[in-house]
C-alpha cells in the first residue's frame, strides 16, 4: 500500500484544480453550483445565471481541447455501449441531477464542500445506486 | 470581469475533469464495480481533494463573511432531506451507472468529437427541460 500516494498523483492533481475550479465562483460571489446546475442555466443565455452557465460550460469544452491538443485519446470509443444506452443514460443524467438538485459536482463536491446533509444523502445514494446499476449491467453483459 | 471569472473556471474544472481520469468510462466503471477483481478506487481521492479545496474556500469565506466582489457572503439555510432530492438521486445514480458519464465529463468529451457523446448531451438537457417544466 506504499505506493498509494504516488500512484494516484493524476487524481489528486486533477482533483484538486476541480476543487479550484469549483470555489472560484464561491469565492467571487458566492455562487454555489455545479456543472448541472450552470448546464441547465445555459439554455436561458438572456438572464444573468444563463449567461455565466454557458461561459463555464464553454470552458469546459475548451478544457477537454487542450487536454486533446496534449495528446490525449479519447476514451468514449472504448466502451460498448449502443447509441440506444447513451441515449437513456443521458435522460436520466439530466433529469435526476436537476431533480435531486445536483450532480458528482454540485452534491460531490460543492455540498460535501459545505458540509451540507442534504449532499452528503444525495452522494450516499446517487454512488450506491450507480455501483448497484453498473454490477448489474456487468452480470448482464 | 465575471466573464472571466466563469470562463476560467470552466477551463480549470475541463482540465482538471480530464487529468483525474473522471472522462473516462471505463476508469469509472471501474470505480463503481465495488467488490470485483476489476475495483479502482482511484476516483475516490479526486472527490476527497476536489472537496478538501473546496471546504477551505468555504470555511475562509465563512470567516470573512464577504466575497471578494464585495457582497455580503450568505450561507443557504439548511434544507430538510426531502422526496425529490432522494428521488432525483436515484434516477442520476442510475444513469451514471449506465453510462459512466456525468454532466461535466460530458461537456469535457465534447472535444474528443464523438457521437455517443453527443447524443448523450442531447438528451441530458432534454432531461434537464422535462425536470423544469414538470417539477
Amino acid at each position: 500500500m506504499e505506493m498509494s500516494a504516488m500512484s494516484y498523483q493524476n487524481e489528486i492533481f486533477g482533483g484538486l484544480l476541480i476543487g479550484v475550479a469549483s470555489a472560484i465562483p464561491l469565492l467571487y460571489e458566492g455562487r454555489i453550483a455545479g456543472v448541472s446546475g450552470y448546464a441547465a442555466s445555459a439554455m436561458r443565455p438572456s438572464s444573468s445565471d444563463g449567461r455565466t452557465g454557458l461561459l463555464l460550460v464553454l470552458g469546459l469544452m475548451i478544457g477537454g481541447l487542450l487536454w486533446r491538443l496534449t495528446g490525449a485519446e479519447g476514451s468514449i470509443q472504448a466502451t460498448s455501449q449502443g447509441l440506444g444506452t447513451w441515449a437513456l443514460a443521458g435522460l436520466l443524467v439530466g433529469w435526476g441531477s436537476r431533480m435531486g438538485g445536483g450532480c458528482t459536482s454540485g452534491h460531490g463536491v460543492c455540498g460535501l464542500g459545505r458540509l451540507s446533509p442534504r449532499s452528503l444523502v444525495s452522494v450516499l445514494i446517487f454512488m450506491g445506486i450507480a455501483v448497484v446499476t453498473n454490477l448489474l449491467l456487468r452480470g448482464v453483459a | 470581469m465575471k466573464t472571466l471569472i466563469y470562463l476560467v473556471s470552466g477551463v480549470i474544472f475541463g482540465v482538471g475533469l480530464s487529468l483525474s481520469g473522471m472522462i473516462d468510462p471505463v476508469k469509472v466503471k471501474d470505480f463503481l464495480s465495488v467488490g470485483t477483481p476489476d475495483w479502482n478506487p482511484a476516483l475516490l481521492f479526486v472527490l476527497g481533494s476536489a472537496v478538501l479545496v473546496y471546504l477551505m474556500a468555504f470555511f475562509y469565506l465563512r470567516r470573512r463573511r464577504k466575497t471578494l466582489s464585495g457582497s455580503p457572503f450568505k450561507h443557504p439555510a439548511p434544507r430538510p432531506v426531502d422526496r425529490k432530492l432522494v428521488l432525483g438521486s436515484i434516477v442520476f445514480g442510475t444513469g451514471w451507472g449506465i453510462a459512466g458519464i456525468c454532466p461535466g465529463p460530458a461537456l469535457v468529451n465534447v472535444a474528443f468529437l464523438d457521437l455517443n457523446i453527443a447524443v448523450f448531451i442531447l438528451t441530458m438537457f432534454t432531461g434537464f427541460e422535462i425536470q423544469r417544466r414538470f417539477s
